[in-house]
């Protein structure tokens, strides 16, 4: 497999401007012949089906959920970054370009993400004009708060739910167009598999969630905005749905999968409370603006928190990083957590948590301005654990967030099939091995708004497609693939339930591929996912039949991907024989305990190609070079 | 602790359907109503029936997706809450909770406890936007916004379009659900020039779906996890007076060729 990565020549800054110039497009009057379908609804398909409708294009939207408005984008809670330096503290397209790539530890494409940052500016404009209740300062301005990783303060929000009112921008945008008859929205309906025609990307096979009927459509090109991966580990911040069920499948029909293992572990979630527990919840990492994060000195202690003397508390990461603290990138404030409570200090049961505490916050601004701030955050905190983060500092502990990795996709966000088309955290681009807080927000309406209804006149324009016909052998192939498939689901009629399988997988995951991995555990999952793999399609049961809404149904052919997925992943960890960002392994670390990567090796993408039922995935590279920032050892000391 | 439940169980749209008792035992204090019905489902499955379908997604809060009428009141007993984010200690034990789906003619059952609410997304394809397209924005700092006005507009946005203010109000009207879209544009001056032709046509999409007319009952704001005041509903009303008084036909004119 060839991974051409296309990025256009010339000075950097300068490349997306040359490149808009010398793409292809497709006449207006011509662009309502190509249909596109667009499977996702949350920021970045949202985005890429509005505007695409927009320009004229026909679209088709998928998504799983009841409607498009509640898509997982819906749960981002503090911000989205722009280099717009209202603040004069010295931001510029360049700071975030260059804090990206040091926040990625170097495991991004350079041109990716300085598009990324020259962009980030227009996404703030066009939110606003959209109607999003960004939070303002009194003189009527936009405001701005710190994000980790960064010393500056790019961050705009709308109180704790800037993914919330960004989606609902994207949204009502979304449904303008489905009012004008630019897209049909397909909700309640699922992916379950891809349909390549001569090479390319030409349709989708869903499943309707209600009726259970299997359906083909047919397109132009697929652009596949579904998402992340982390509920592999079943406990995590993902809604409960989140799944990769698209972008397995469109690996298996040969799109190469891009760093699979890199994983981002959330410093601030809610610590779990039982075994029953379905999923974790996220406490936004804006809280560390005003929140200090700190476990007692002493191992063992059980005193309560305000019992606790000031002399004897650690504030470790004010500690350990003086010039970043409590604003540590989260990978490296994760880390630090894990090894607080390692090493005997945790708090609460079981001793997996930290306090992140806002006394001094509260007797230095008061409390209504930490309400202002922070209120239903606070709230969501109080409603999950029945303490007071007024009164008692919360207990936080980290958890599966983001996955950095995904589908591998070139300065176009075109996938190694062409007509695929990958978007926002379903492709592998822009974070590098680990993603600053409030980027996701801002690569999501990147791709969507901005680059794709650029790049998809591209491609559409340079292609000669023929119609495909639902009667074309391939078309038919798929259909019969994925009807034989659940079937057997249906069929196996064991004794285990989906959710015990998906539980068992997690541990494994969360165990020897989750904060802190090692060549011994790694290869340990890889014996013990396969045979639970095997188990699964033995013992399975899911009650009920296809033709009828049946969520054991969906859950158990979201799984079964899961438990694919989960050993490339570990493949992919065993293999990258260096410590970077959200990857860590035991054996890379620095004296002191810090990443240590190994750039003369692992300077490159692994971009992993599916060989076949049975075989052992292909690892092909993609190098990458850094022209434009230094490759230097991180440090945020 | 131990509950029991009587849960709405509809095999299909067009199904009958009717309350099923089941009992959930050993339930920890500490679970979401969710997980306990989570907890449920596995011993269905496991006896081989079929489990109790409902509608859930981010389980914090915030999409929207979750909602039962928890023995008669939308969302359950707490205050400012969502479904998932209720816990097993709002009740006691040996407590008898009645389950059912949300209750109006807009929102058809599919199954169980899940309801259809894509009338609510119809409500906001007639005119719950700014019609901006993608590129031509001035800068966000273009047109300052006065503060209050902007934590007026987000209190009003923060509707997850859950619908329990459908199923809370005796009418079953989205008045609240419709006012909080019409108010959360209409406080900015980006949604100004659309304002009245939204209140307008966001109205008549509602009655077209078959919502009641609201009658100032007052469920609504009582139900609602997000708190947003009805005030919101009187707002509506003034657009859609003024915009029926004031609002200009659309000009039929192509006007003339270049």
């Amino acid at each position: 497999m060839e991974l051409k990565s296309n990025i256009p020549g010339g000075p950097i800054a300068e490349k997306w401007d040359k490149h808009k110039f010398e793409m292809k497009l497709v006449n207006p009057a011509n662009k309502r012949k190509y249909h596109v379908l667009v499977v996702g609804s949350g920021l970045a398909g949202a985005s890429a089906a509005a505007t695409m409708s927009e320009l004229g294009y026909n679209v088709s939207c998928y998504c799983f959920q009841d409607s498009p408005r509640r898509a997982h984008s819906i749960a981002a809670q503090g911000g989205i970054n722009a280099a717009k330096n209202y603040q004069n503290d010295g931001d510029s397209i360049q700071r975030l370009f260059y804090d990206t790539v040091k926040g990625g530890d170097f495991r991004a494409r350079e041109a990716n993400v300085y598009r990324l940052a020259q962009i980030s500016v227009n996404i703030i404009d066009q939110c606003v004009a959209q109607g999003v209740p960004f939070a303002r300062e009194y003189g009527g301005l936009l405001a701005n708060r710190s994000f980790g990783g960064a010393q500056v303060s790019r961050t705009f929000y709308a109180r704790g739910q800037t993914g919330q009112q960004l989606l609902l921008g994207a949204y009502q945008a979304l449904e303008k167009e489905i009012a004008k008859g630019g897209v049909t929205m397909y909700p309640r309906t699922e992916m379950l598999d891809l349909i390549v025609v001569d090479g390319r990307a030409r349709g989708i096979v869903t499943r309707n969630l209600v009726t259970g009927k299997i359906e083909t459509h047919l397109g132009d090109a697929v652009v596949l905005a579904t998402g992340g991966y982390g509920n592999v580990f079943y406990l995590s911040t993902n809604a409960k749905g989140s799944n990769t069920t698209a972008i397995w499948r469109a690996y298996k029909r040969g799109a190469a999968f891009g760093n699979p293992c890199y994983t981002q572990i959330h410093p601030t979630c809610i610590p779990q409370s039982g075994d029953y527990q379905s999923k974790l919840t996220l406490m936004s990492e804006s809280l560390r603006n005003d929140g200090r994060v700190w476990v007692p000195k002493q191992a063992g202690d059980t005193r309560a928190p305000h019992e606790i003397p000031e002399a004897e508390r650690d504030y470790y990461l004010e500690r350990k990083y003086p010039s970043y603290g409590n604003l540590s990138p989260r990978d490296i404030a994760s880390r630090a957590a894990k090894e607080a409570c390692d090493s005997g200090r945790g708090v609460g049961p079981g001793g997996l948590g930290v306090y992140l505490d806002f006394r001094d916050a509260i007797n230095r601004l008061g409390r209504d301005k930490i309400e202002e701030r922070y209120g239903n955050l606070f709230q969501m905190y109080e409603r999950i654990t029945d303490e007071d983060p007024y009164k008692v500092p919360m207990r936080i502990y980290p958890a599966v967030h983001y996955t950095m990795g995904g589908l591998w996709v070139d300065y176009n966000l075109m996938s190694t099939i062409p007509g695929l088309h990958v978007l926002g955290e379903a492709n592998f681009s822009d974070h590098g091995a680990n993603r600053l807080g409030a980027s996701a927000l801002m690569q999501g309406l990147a791709d969507g708004y901005f680059v794709i209804p650029y790049t998809i006149g591209n491609y559409l324009a340079g292609q000669k497609l023929e119609p495909v016909s639902k009667d074309h052998p391939e078309v038919r192939a798929v259909e019969r693939e994925v009807e034989e498939r659940t079937r057997r689901l249906l069929g196996i009629k064991g004794k285990r339930s989906v959710q015990s399988f998906h539980r068992e997988l997690g541990k494994v995951m969360w165990e020897y591929c989750g904060m802190a991995r090692n060549a011994q555990g790694l290869q340990e999952a890889l014996a013990r996912i396969p045979a639970l793999r095997e188990e699964f399609w033995e013992n399975l049961n899911v009650p009920g039949s296809g033709e009828e809404l049946n969520q054991s149904l969906e859950q158990a052919g979201r799984v079964a991907d899961f438990l694919e997925l989960g050993e490339l992943m570990c493949r992919d960890a065993l293999h990258r024989e260096e410590s970077c960002g959200g990857h860590f392994r035991t054996e890379h670390q620095t004296e002191d305990g810090e990443a240590k990567r190994d750039d003369e090796h692992f300077t490159y993408v692994a971009a992993w190609e599916y060989a076949g039922e049975g075989k052992t995935p292909i690892l092909n590279k993609e190098s990458l070079e850094f022209e434009n920032v230094h490759l230097a050892t991180r440090s945020y000391k | 602790m131990n509950v029991t439940l009587r849960v709405w169980r509809q095999p299909g749209p067009s199904a009958a359907g009717k309350f099923v008792e089941y009992q959930a035992r050993d339930i920890s204090a500490e679970m979401s109503f969710l997980e306990m019905l989570d907890v449920v489902n596995e011993e269905l499955t496991a006896k081989g029936e079929q489990p109790i379908a409902f509608d859930h997604d981010c389980r914090e809060g915030i999409c929207g997706m979750c909602g039962l009428m928890i023995s008669g009141v939308a969302h359950g007993p707490m205050k400012a809450t969502t479904t998932c984010q209720l816990h097993m200690r709002s009740f006691t034990d040996g407590d008898t909770i009645t389950v059912e789906p949300w209750r109006a003619s807009a929102f058809p059952v599919l199954r169980d406890l899940c309801v259809d609410r894509s009338s609510l997304d119809r409500i906001v394809q007639a005119g719950g936007y700014v019609s901006v397209s993608t590129g031509n924005a001035p800068d966000g700092n273009a047109i300052p916004i006065a503060k209050p006005d902007a934590d007026a507009a987000m209190d009003a946005a923060a509707c997850i379009g859950c619908g329990a203010c459908v199923a809370a109000c005796p009418n079953g009207s989205a008045s609240l659900f419709t006012a909080a879209k019409i108010s959360h544009l209409g406080y900015l001056p980006q949604g100004q020039p659309e304002r009245y032709r939204r209140a307008l046509k966001m109205v008549a999409q509602m009655d077209l779906e078959h919502f009641g007319g609201c009658t100032l009952f007052g469920e609504c704001q009582a139900a609602c996890p997000k708190e947003i005041s009805i005030d919101t509903i009187a707002r509506m009303n003034r657009d859609y007076l003024y915009g029926s008084v004031f609002e200009r036909e659309e000009s039929r004119s192509a006007g003339g060729a270049g």
